[in-house]
């Protein structure tokens, strides 16, 4: 009796991680066929019946996409437009969301939430024209500014949560004791939330990191991201499939990288605090 | 909000940026032309509204089955939330390429799998008549996740006093699901779909660089449209009024999903 007790409960733990395995499959495969394709020399990454486990590996996808492009210089691109953005993001949201927090400012509150809502498409177009006036399409303070509408609306929403959690009791001391407000905030409030901090600055990186549609009207030759310039390579390889995946890798590896860091509150931030954790 | 007051300004203009001639206050012809005049935007429309529906009910009907699988302990729990957010997370440009290789009809590894379980071969992205549902497949492998990761936290703050009663009184376990487990779950996961709805509306990156919404505007949303209005063929004012009318469907989702979670309370 025990005994086949105990044999059920094996097939039910096997049932159980088969299913999930059968689940999560997907999601793991297409991560893996990128990666392997971009270690596959040309021949076999377009080899019909594909190749699942057993290729020869090749770095000829990684070399020439540093040689035939400035890679380099995307990557940089990049990285000053998503840090920028992060910045300027924290800069601004983290007084805001205090404020809202602070003084329950529901109508603010909202305004965030709206924004967040628009389709990002309806403001490019007014970008479009005010930028070119100023003649500041293909720099970066055009595409830092505009990654922001991303950004920042995520940055206020998530911290909102964040500054309610800290103790109105301590605050009011930090008052008596002769703080300014910006005293309390900086001193007090600041420190408390400082994992929110690092969480919403991951987000508000990754998020510009991976914008493809501001970036692509509004960047040019200097300043080309690198989700555009993947794009471009689209149509320049066709089926050079082993420098398209090495590319594909190169820009979705940093991501995966950071985003394995804080990923408790990914989550958060990408429900926009639909549930709270 | 400047530049939202802005693009609803133009959308009461004729202007091309190419033309030399300044911007033509027109008035509400453009959003009448919408309306009455132009069948390629109301196929759009239809079309945004069908992936949406298609890609976020299957997100809503495989997130939760994968979280009612999942709501228990089990050796791997990190590893499984890992795995949930690496699609969410990963740049859309790349996973676009990535299944466009996927989905070649010659040399695709789409193609291979699809003809070992038995099937006959896809053409996906490069037909008309498949196109729209490759890349919704593409949404949901990316954002399924998200649903079962919001019903996974639904999951795990449901009381357990109910299941002891219905089971006391002999319920059967689809019939718990079906009386306790879905209605309690509900705010948590209208808020989920609506969110995932709002978003799906606006897809643009995989749906850019996979097909540029061909073959034969087959794929071509409110967004693609609007976008190729817009920056191809520099048709500012037109495009404009188009945004405003994609803002009122995203503002028509988006009032639903504020009204809900005020009523809902958690």
């Amino acid at each position: 009796m025990v005994r086949r007790r105990g044999a059920r409960r094996v097939a039910s733990t096997a049932g159980f991680y088969g299913l999930a395995v059968l689940f999560m499959l997907p999601t793991v495969f297409v991560f893996y066929w990128m990666i392997t394709l971009s270690l596959k020399p040309q021949i076999e990454a377009t080899a019909y019946p594909p190749s699942f486990v057993r290729f020869s590996v090749s770095m000829a996808g990684y070399r020439e996409v540093f040689t035939k492009y400035p890679f380099l210089l995307y990557t940089w691109n990049s990285l000053v437009v998503a840090a920028g953005c992060t910045a300027l993001g924290l800069a601004v949201g983290l007084p805001a969301a205090y404020s809202i927090a602070r003084w329950r400012q529901q109508r603010l509150a909202l305004a965030i939430l709206v924004a967040r809502i628009i389709p990002g498409i309806a403001y490019l177009i007014p970008w479009y024209i005010f930028f070119r006036q100023l003649r500041m399409v293909d720099t970066y303070g055009a595409l830092i500014l505009t990654h922001l509408i991303v950004g920042l609306p995520i940055i206020i929403w998530v911290m909102i949560s964040f500054f309610e959690d800290v103790p109105g009791d301590l605050e009011d001391a930090g008052l008596i004791d002769g703080c300014s407000y910006f005293g309390v905030f900086w001193r007090i409030a600041l420190p408390l939330v400082k994992p929110g901090i690092v969480a919403t600055a991951i987000l508000s990186f990754v998020f510009s990191w991976n914008n493809f549609l501001f970036s692509v009207i509004l960047a040019g030759r200097e300043t080309r991201t690198l989700p555009i310039a993947v794009y471009n390579m689209i149509s320049y390889e066709e089926i050079n499939w082993g420098t398209l995946a090495a590319a594909a890798t190169l820009i979705t590896l940093p991501v995966l990288l950071v985003a394995l860091v804080a990923q408790r509150h990914i989550v958060t931030g990408l429900t926009f605090g639909a549930v709270k954790q | 909000m400047y530049p939202i007051a802005y693009t609803g300004w133009m959308s009461l203009q004729e202007w091309f940026v190419s033309s030399v001639t300044p911007p033509r206050f027109i008035g509400l012809a453009n959003y009448w032309k919408i309306l009455f005049g132009d069948p390629r935007f109301r196929e759009a429309v239809a079309r945004t509204i069908y992936f949406t529906v298609l890609a976020v009910g299957a997100e809503t009907i495989l997130g939760l089955a994968m979280a009612l699988l999942f709501n228990r302990e089990f050796w791997g729990r990190g590893v499984l939330r890992t795995l949930a957010i690496l699609p969410m997370v990963a740049t859309p440009t790349a996973i676009g390429l990535v299944f466009v290789m996927m989905y070649h009809p010659t040399l695709g590894v789409a193609n291979y799998l699809v003809t070992v379980v038995g099937l006959s071969p896809f053409r996906w992205t490069y037909s008309s008549q498949t196109a729209l549902y490759a890349l919704a497949l593409v949404d949901v492998w990316q954002w399924t996740p998200l649903i079962m990761l919001i019903a996974l936290a639904g999951l795990a703050s449901l009381p357990r006093e109910p299941y002891e009663a219905a089971h006391i009184d002999g319920a059967s376990t689809l019939e718990a699901f079906w009386h306790i487990t879905l209605p309690l779950l509900r705010p948590a996961l209208v808020v989920a779909v609506l969110f995932r709805a709002i978003d799906a509306l606006k897809t643009f990156d995989i749906i850019f660089v996979m097909t540029q919404g061909g073959p034969a505007n087959s794929s071509e949303t409110v967004n693609i449209l609007l976008f190729n209005q817009a920056f191809s063929y520099f048709n500012l004012g037109y495009a404009s009024s188009m945004a405003v009318a994609l803002f009122a469907v995203v503002l028509g989702a988006s009032m639903i999903l504020i009204k809900v979670r005020r009523t809902a309370s958690w």
